[in-house]
């Protein structure tokens, strides 16, 4: 049982950081029907950033929380610009181009982003100070630790930020006319290209503080980093319904669940010993053998399978609306 | 006809030159190859300079060959650590006629120059390749001074059945061919030693989330955790097991035996048992140490030793054979028991070194410290080591 608890905490706080990527996603598909590729890679450069930060405040005797802190506002407005310079150079110029021109430009960007950063970071894997003191409590068995409290806790925060922001404010509400139509939304004096680069500047903000959150956890940073957390908020934006909000977050800490339990058991359930007529018929199950069939290296799989799952099962993700036209 | 008469009189002519030449007699030249470029250039320039210190040394003894005294010149290439590069600059080197060679510094360049060696007859010993594969290719030139990973699997796997005399054993890999290889020899031994070892648990070396892995062997309670992989992977590893509080004993192989690790786990790296192929360069011989230091202004970073022990072993095949035509010290290298720097060392038919040592490293104050020496079968305590 503590087992199992565990496998959820883990998959809480690894799912809570991809929803918080997720996020990014979505609001750009939401509102331009962009699947922005270099978000993930907006998620690497701020863990780089803080990285370099954290690194050089680590020695100086500054509190361990305070050097994060200021390691992360670093890291925000430095992805910000990152984000903006997307939209403004790379996106905006393609905005009436045909659909798969900027897609192709996404996947471009990502590539020279992560180049760029191997250029200023090295390709080495960067070791993160461990300059926060671990803290580990007992729950019911499973342990749970002060980081991963702050890491789910930051990630709600800055979820309910954002849903307020979207549903109380003007400018979210210029954000959801513009996603319904922004021909007529700019007819009604918005200044769409505003909305769409604020939009942009959100999403990588919020990725900054995922890639500092993620550093922190796992200690470590590389330029490669960016991909497959990016294609695995991707797949959780994807699941809870691309282009929806709530739905992001759903979606990743489902998939953060999905990988930790796939992870875990996957071992048991692919023991071929396990069932008996067939382990009569193996000789590795001899004894007290095994047979595994897919061990936990799989864990990475469980994403793109649940992205498959849903696209035929169901195109609209779980709280997406059908809509012909889009994805 | 007449041009392979002329050809044989220029020759005999160049020799007759080369002989009667008034600087010290005939030059015979050793080549060395490691990376001098790049990220680990350092450690190339370490090794070559190993090399380098045995060849003048020779040199200053006035070393007599044939009834000659010789003089010999170190050719030293850079291989960039890259195989392509590799393989041409040991063309190159065979072009040369070099009579013995040092090197290379990695196995992935020195398991495909191998051949190149091989068909133009020059022995080659590497101070630093630990892949198995390199003298499984069966040729008769190619030598290591070196331990295999597959020697290192059994030591570290022996000593912690021995020390840390486990019940329960959890086993990790990175599924490569090195993490699966060395942890699939710590099973083996384990198993032998009639010790539990659990259901082999993978991941990849890119993998960041061990949690998931660590959680299920969590529930099974081993005394130690072995680990087949890198320290880029490891280290994430003992961090995410410490802090869903496993106790157990972490042992590592050589990919994860670096001061490294202590800035990729933190404090958690403190404990981790790990071996590495070979002695700490602390542990080789005094007076290598001396003169090396003395020439360099520098001490031997890692495996200056070896290859010291290297281009001393083809210097004194040759003296033993009277002749530095590799294919008549050849014979004489393969059956030589010479004792150099780093112990006593003799090839076995592959031509790999006979009772190899491995050494036992444990992580104390963010460091590496050498704990004990592996030596065929037997367990030497590492101050015990350094006395003798």
């Amino acid at each position: 049982m503590d087992t199992f608890l565990q496998q959820l905490v883990n998959g809480l706080t690894a799912g809570s950081v991809y929803a918080v990527v997720a996020l990014g996603y979505t609001m750009v598909y939401g509102i331009i029907q962009l699947i922005n590729f270099a978000h993930g890679e907006v998620v690497m450069i701020g863990a780089m950033v803080a990285f370099t930060v954290i690194n050089l405040l680590a020695p100086g005797g500054l509190p361990a929380v305070a050097v994060v802190l200021i390691g992360t506002s670093a890291a925000i407005p430095v992805c910000m610009l990152v984000g903006y310079a997307l939209e403004r150079l790379a996106y905006r110029p393609l905005r009436h181009a045909p659909r798969l021109a900027p897609l192709i430009t996404a996947i471009g960007l990502s590539i020279v982003l992560q180049h760029l950063a191997l250029l200023v970071w090295s390709r080495n894997i960067l070791a993160f100070p461990q300059i926060i003191e671990l803290r580990t409590f007992n729950v019911l068995g499973a342990t749970v630790s002060n980081v991963q409290v702050a890491i789910v806790a930051v990630c709600t925060l800055m979820m309910a930020g954002l849903a307020l922001l979207v549903y109380r404010t003007r400018l979210g509400t210029a954000m959801r006319a513009t996603a319904q139509n922004p021909l007529v939304a700019g007819l009604m004096g918005i200044d769409v290209n505003r909305v769409i680069a604020v939009t942009f500047i959100i999403g990588a903000a919020l990725g900054a503080v995922a890639g500092v959150l993620f550093g922190t956890y796992y200690g470590i940073a590389q330029y490669t980093m960016g991909s497959i957390l990016g294609l695995k908020a991707f797949s959780a934006a994807v699941l809870g319904g691309i282009g929806n909000i709530p739905g992001a977050m759903l979606g990743g800490v489902l998939l953060g669940l999905v990988e930790a339990l796939g992870a875990g058991y996957i071992g048991e359930f692919t023991d071929l010993c396990h069932y008996g007529w067939l382990a009569a018929r193996i000789d590795a199950c001899a004894g007290d053998g095994h047979f595994i069939l897919f061990g936990s290296n799989y864990q990475d799989v469980f994403a793109f399978l649940v992205l498959i799952l849903v696209l035929v099962l169901r195109p609209q993700g779980l709280l997406g609306e059908r809509v012909g036209d889009r994805a | 006809m007449h041009k392979a008469k002329l050809s044989i009189a220029l020759l005999s002519a160049a020799v007759a030159l080369t002989g009667c030449s008034k600087q010290g007699g005939p030059e015979v030249k050793i080549g060395h190859v490691g990376p001098l470029t790049g990220g680990i250039a350092h450690l190339g320039k370490d090794n070559e300079n190993g090399a380098r210190l045995a060849v003048e040394e020779a040199n200053a003894a006035g070393t007599r060959i044939g009834g000659n005294a010789v003089k010999f010149v170190l050719l030293a290439e850079d291989d960039q650590a890259d195989p392509k590069v590799g393989t041409t600059v040991a063309q190159k080197l065979a072009d040369a006629k070099v009579a013995g060679v040092v090197g290379h510094l990695n196995s992935g360049t020195s398991i495909p120059s191998s051949p190149i060696y091989a068909q133009a007859g020059i022995p080659v010993i590497s101070g630093s390749a630990t892949n198995p594969k390199l003298t499984e290719l069966g040729h008769k030139t190619q030598f290591r001074v070196v331990g295999r990973d597959d020697q290192q699997g059994p030591a570290i796997a022996s000593y912690l059945a021995a020390n840390n005399k486990p019940k329960v054993v959890a086993v990790i890999d990175d599924a490569t061919a090195y993490g699966e290889g060395i942890a699939n020899e710590v099973e083996k031994t384990l198993k032998a030693a009639r010790i539990s070892v659990l259901p082999r648990e993978k991941g990849t070396d890119k993998t960041t989330d061990w949690k998931a892995i660590l959680t299920k062997l969590r529930g099974r309670k081993p005394d130690a955790v072995f680990y087949g992989g890198m320290d880029a992977t490891g280290g994430p590893l003992m961090k995410q097991g410490r802090e869903l509080g496993i106790k157990a004993v972490f042992a590592f192989g050589d990919g994860a035996c670096t001061d490294e690790m202590a800035k990729l786990a933190g404090g958690a790296a403190e404990g981790l048992l790990c071996s590495q192929a070979g002695i700490p360069v602390a542990a080789a011989d005094r007076k290598f140490l001396d003169a090396y230091k003395k020439r360099f202004n520098a001490d031997p970073i890692l495996y200056a030793p070896f290859t010291y022990d290297a281009a001393n072993m083809l210097i004194e095949a040759m003296k033993k054979a009277n002749s530095s035509d590799p294919a008549k010290y050849l014979p004489e290298l393969q059956k030589l028991s010479f004792n150099g720097a780093t112990g006593a060392i003799a090839f076995d038919g592959k031509g790999d070194r006979r009772d190899a040592e491995m050494t036992i490293f444990t992580m104390k104050g963010g460091k590496i410290e050498p704990l004990a020496v592996i030596k065929g079968g037997k367990t030497i305590p590492f101050a015990a080591f350094m006395k003798k």
